[in-house]
């Protein structure tokens, strides 16, 4: 177990190393190298399932030249396992694809550099999500943040991107001098930089102390994952970056800024204080109505995409605020749902934002635009893409059967779980709340009937269009893992909701037991408003679609011509 | 026993549901001084539909031709959550009533996705427009239900039903009424019944669901109305087994089942005749008007919830 996260990091390294010294001429050899960041994926995969399951705690220290800051420290508690879970599944769906994909830059650009850089980004990733070191932590936080900067401005001769890169620069150090701030606060109060000194092994903080740190790790990891007023870098950042690249800014580089603001609210500041719940509640709000709205407006897919990405974060902050909440008034298990419900949504929307980038690169590196005024009718020139594109859209759409839909009732339930709980204020404002989700999740439908409306179906609009072909087999495999995992994702539901209760139980406690959260194959929350059985609903909605289809058949079968109409061979 | 009542319940949805909008139909004929269709007339039209043979543009893709029976299955999904005449439904132990509206949303998404498929200007002002309005439509509902979910402490249909049935009328008579005037808005929407949509209209300017499914004919067209009007019929069973529970089998004896049986037919018919009374007596919105009326429905909801948390339970 540790040996493959080790080897992991080392994979990460070498693969860099190997596309930066693969020499330029042997260009087609080049792309190949993105298969050594998904063999290092799918190690991460490994361990990180492996601690998941076993509850165990991996950790190992390197001796480090600076003794002042303490020994490098790596380790994988339920929580970090977690996001090197989610940075792992998609990157290794990234990494096929971006085997077929970084072939269009061969002839314009320096593969060798975008290779080295996109290793060098996941393995930042997930040096973040395991340092237990605040020293080394910021350390590998700036080096995902130079990273993705260069990734950015990997196309630098068109103008948008540098401006974006500039934009997307001093935002994320802006971010980064608060997120500075709360640590060197959490330092000077406990003496050590090592994680495991705050919280509860420390001295209580005062009232003020806590406020203060509590409000600079909000607005510096809100930065990173935009929220709504701090989110101006990311509507143009995201979309500038190759397409593979894109998908883990959205699906996972933004999630490292949740993980980060996780840490401070559960393990390094104590008890909350409720009103930090009501807060992250408003901002959370915030961003999910005003996210999807910006998104309507937008013609550009990959922008519409990063719109979106504003939008789920709102989503997950809805989970996460219901969290804090709950545990500031001393309901650990009720916290422990809401959490769960937030995680669940990192992972689904890691998986279908994941999904929507890569098709939507790969209708860009087809049609060689991302404006779907100039699109259309693609479903018949790429219909891997538009399968792809379709499960992609209707799960961020939170439609069942599909994973959105699961994570999206769980932060129903969390929401209305305010209901038998807390003060008259939470009780009238988390219903409305909820509808506000439903008000949001209802437009991300409209958004994305738009989106595969425009692009996919009718007739093409454009030369470009028209001539379009299916993309190859490398990232028809990456989009169609992905478009495995929504689905997979949904039918799991239990195991999945089993798992994320343990790691809620690690920051809870022993009280928060994954039994208050599945029973068999049920979900259920622990104010026991509802339950759901996304494996039943699922196998049921296959079930009906055959029947009918069968029914038809079967009724209709003298007529052959009138089948052969429908396109139905049977 | 259950299994077979619940079962059936379903199979009562897919029959019953012509009947309804043959009743909607007779009243407006009937004050219209017509002797209008009979009931038969309903069945007739869709066996028809399902006989004739099929005009399909080669623009369309397998979206077009997969939509009805998705659009129908998510409606039987829908279909299955909700209790008619006997206290269980099929799958009610599965879900609640937010699986509830998201099956119905899965089959819009389709419908609308279809619309836009055979690149046609129709349905793509049909389905901007169905959208537009169901994405208002949609948070009044749910508020409205969570309202309802409120007084009864529990998200399942089958539980608020329960719920209700058991406690005394007049307490719960004020703050749930409000509930009640948003979801019967919102049934106006969702059926697209006169107020909002005209349904024996095809005037291009007007129409909402009739342009979305304009390029259908034959067997599709007979399964996208039929699913329609089962929508139409499971907003209204929501409606009546909702405020007026009573009446509700518990158990399986026959005399029991028999009763509930024609009390929620009466049920159901009288508040059809509501809708009806309605469509004659009003003109239809403009379409600019009718998120007014929504967020009318909105403010119901939050008058329903606010009133519950001010007053007590």
């Amino acid at each position: 177990m540790e040996l493959l996260f080790i080897f992991q990091l080392l994979l990460y390294v070498f693969g860099g190393f190997l596309s930066l010294f693969v020499s330029a001429e042997k260009k087609n050899l080049n792309s190949w190298t993105h298969l050594v960041a998904a063999l290092a994926a799918g190690c991460g995969l490994a361990s990180s399932i492996m601690v998941l399951f076993r509850n165990a705690h991996l950790s190992f220290c390197f001796p480090s030249g600076i003794t002042l800051f303490g020994p490098l420290e790596l380790a994988m508690d339920p929580l970090s396992a977690f996001f090197v879970f989610v940075i792992s599944f998609l990157s290794l769906a990234a990494s096929i694809f971006a085997v077929g994909y970084s072939r269009e830059y061969q002839e314009k650009k320096n593969v060798s550099l975008l290779g080295f850089l996109y290793h060098f980004f996941i393995l930042s990733m997930v040096l973040v999500v395991t340092a237990k070191n605040i020293f080394y932590f910021l350390i590998f936080w700036e080096l995902m943040s130079i990273t993705s900067y260069f990734l950015v401005v990997y196309e630098h001769e068109k103008p948008a991107a540098r401006k974006a890169g500039l934009i997307y620069f001093v935002m994320t150090h802006i971010g980064t001098a608060f997120i500075t701030a709360a640590f060197i606060l959490l330092y000077v109060h406990s003496g050590s930089f090592h994680f495991d000194s705050f919280g509860a092994n420390a001295s209580p903080l005062n009232f003020a102390w806590k406020n203060a740190i509590f409000l600079c790790a909000l607005i510096g990891f809100g930065t990173k994952a935009g929220i709504i007023p701090l989110h101006i870098w990311l509507p143009e950042a995201h979309p500038q970056a190759p397409s593979h690249v894109s998908a883990l800014m959205s699906g996972v580089m933004i999630k490292t800024a949740i993980y980060g603001l996780l840490r401070f609210l559960f393990n390094f500041l104590g008890t909350p204080f409720p009103w930090w719940g009501g807060l992250i509640l408003v901002f959370a709000a915030l961003s999910t109505i005003l996210g999807v709205l910006y998104a309507l407006m937008e013609h550009d897919l990959k922008r519409l995409l990063a719109f979106h990405s504003i939008e789920n974060i709102g989503i997950i902050l809805l989970g996460i605020g219901m969290a804090v909440f709950f545990n500031a008034t001393n309901q650990p298990i009720f916290a422990s749902f809401a959490l769960i419900a937030a995680l669940y949504h990192t992972m689904n929307h890691a998986a279908f934002k994941g999904l929507l980038f890569l098709g939507a690169g790969a209708v860009i590196s087809k049609a060689h635009t991302g404006n779907m005024e100039e699109l259309g009718g693609l479903i018949k020139k790429m219909p891997w893409t538009a399968v792809c594109f379709l499960i992609g859209a209707v799960a961020i759409s939170a439609l069942p059967p599909l994973n959105g839909f699961v994570s999206e009732w769980l932060t129903f339930v969390s929401l209305l779980m305010g209901f038998k709980n807390g003060s008259a204020g939470i009780r009238l404002l988390t219903p409305v709340l909820a509808a506000l989700l439903g008000f949001a999740s209802a437009l991300v439908a409209t958004c994305f009937v738009k989106v595969f409306g425009i692009t996919f179906l009718g007739t093409a609009r454009s030369e470009h269009a028209r001539q379009s072909s299916e993309v190859d087999f490398s990232m028809k495999l990456g989009m169609g893992m992905l478009a495995a995992c929504c689905i997979i994702f949904a039918l799991s539901a239990p195991v999945i909701t089993f798992l994320l209760g343990k790691v809620t139980q690690a920051l809870f406690g022993s009280e928060a037991l994954p039994l208050h959260f599945v029973r068999t194959t049920f979900l259920m929350d622990p104010a026991a408003l509802s339950q759901l059985n996304p494996m039943w609903v699922f196998v049921v909605v296959a079930v009906t679609i055959v029947c009918v289809w069968a029914d038809t058949g079967f009724v209709w079968q003298r007529k052959r011509s009138d089948r052969a109409e429908l396109g139905l061979r049977f | 026993m259950n299994l077979i009542l619940s079962i059936a319940q379903i199979v009562l949805v897919l029959i019953l549901a012509p009947s309804v909008s043959w009743w909607i139909k007779k009243i407006k004929a009937l004050s219209q001084n017509r002797i209008g269709p009979t009931i038969l007339q309903v069945y007739a039209d869709l066996g028809k539909l399902f006989q004739k043979g099929m005009v399909i543009s080669d623009q369309a893709s397998w979206i077009f031709r997969a939509m009805p029976y998705i659009l129908f299955s998510s409606a039987l999904m829908a279909a299955s959550l909700v209790p008619l005449f006997f206290k269980s439904s099929l799958l009610g132990f599965s879900g609640d009533l937010i699986l509830f509206v998201y099956f119905l949303a899965l089959g819009r998404f389709f419908l609308t996705l279809a619309a836009l498929d055979t690149g046609t200007t129709f349905g793509g002002m049909g389905s901007s427009r169905e959208m537009a309005l169901s994405s208002l439509a949609e948070p009044a509902l749910l508020l409205s239900f969570f309202a309802l979910a409120y007084r009864a402490g529990t998200l399942s249909i089958e539980g608020i039903v329960l719920h209700f049935s058991l406690e005394a009328p007049f307490p719960i008579l004020f703050f749930t009424s409000m509930a009640f005037g948003s979801m019967l808005i919102v049934t106006f929407v969702e059926s697209g019944r006169i107020p909002v949509d005209n349904p024996a209209t095809h005037l291009e300017l007007t129409m909402i669901h009739e342009a979305m499914i304009l390029e259908y004919s034959g067997r599709c067209l007979a399964l996208i109305e039929w699913a329609h009007q089962i929508k139409q019929f499971l907003f209204l069973s929501l409606l009546v087994n909702i405020f007026s529970p009573w009446g509700l089998a518990d158990s399986t004896m026959g005399i029991h089942l028999l009763f509930s049986f024609l009390f929620f037919l009466s049920k159901i018919f009288g508040l059809a005749f509501v809708i009806g009374w309605v469509e004659i007596h009003t003109a239809k919105l403009r379409l600019f008007r009718v998120p007014d009326l929504l967020a009318i429905a909105f403010v119901f909801a939050v008058i329903s919830l606010l009133g519950q948390l001010m007053i007590g339970r």
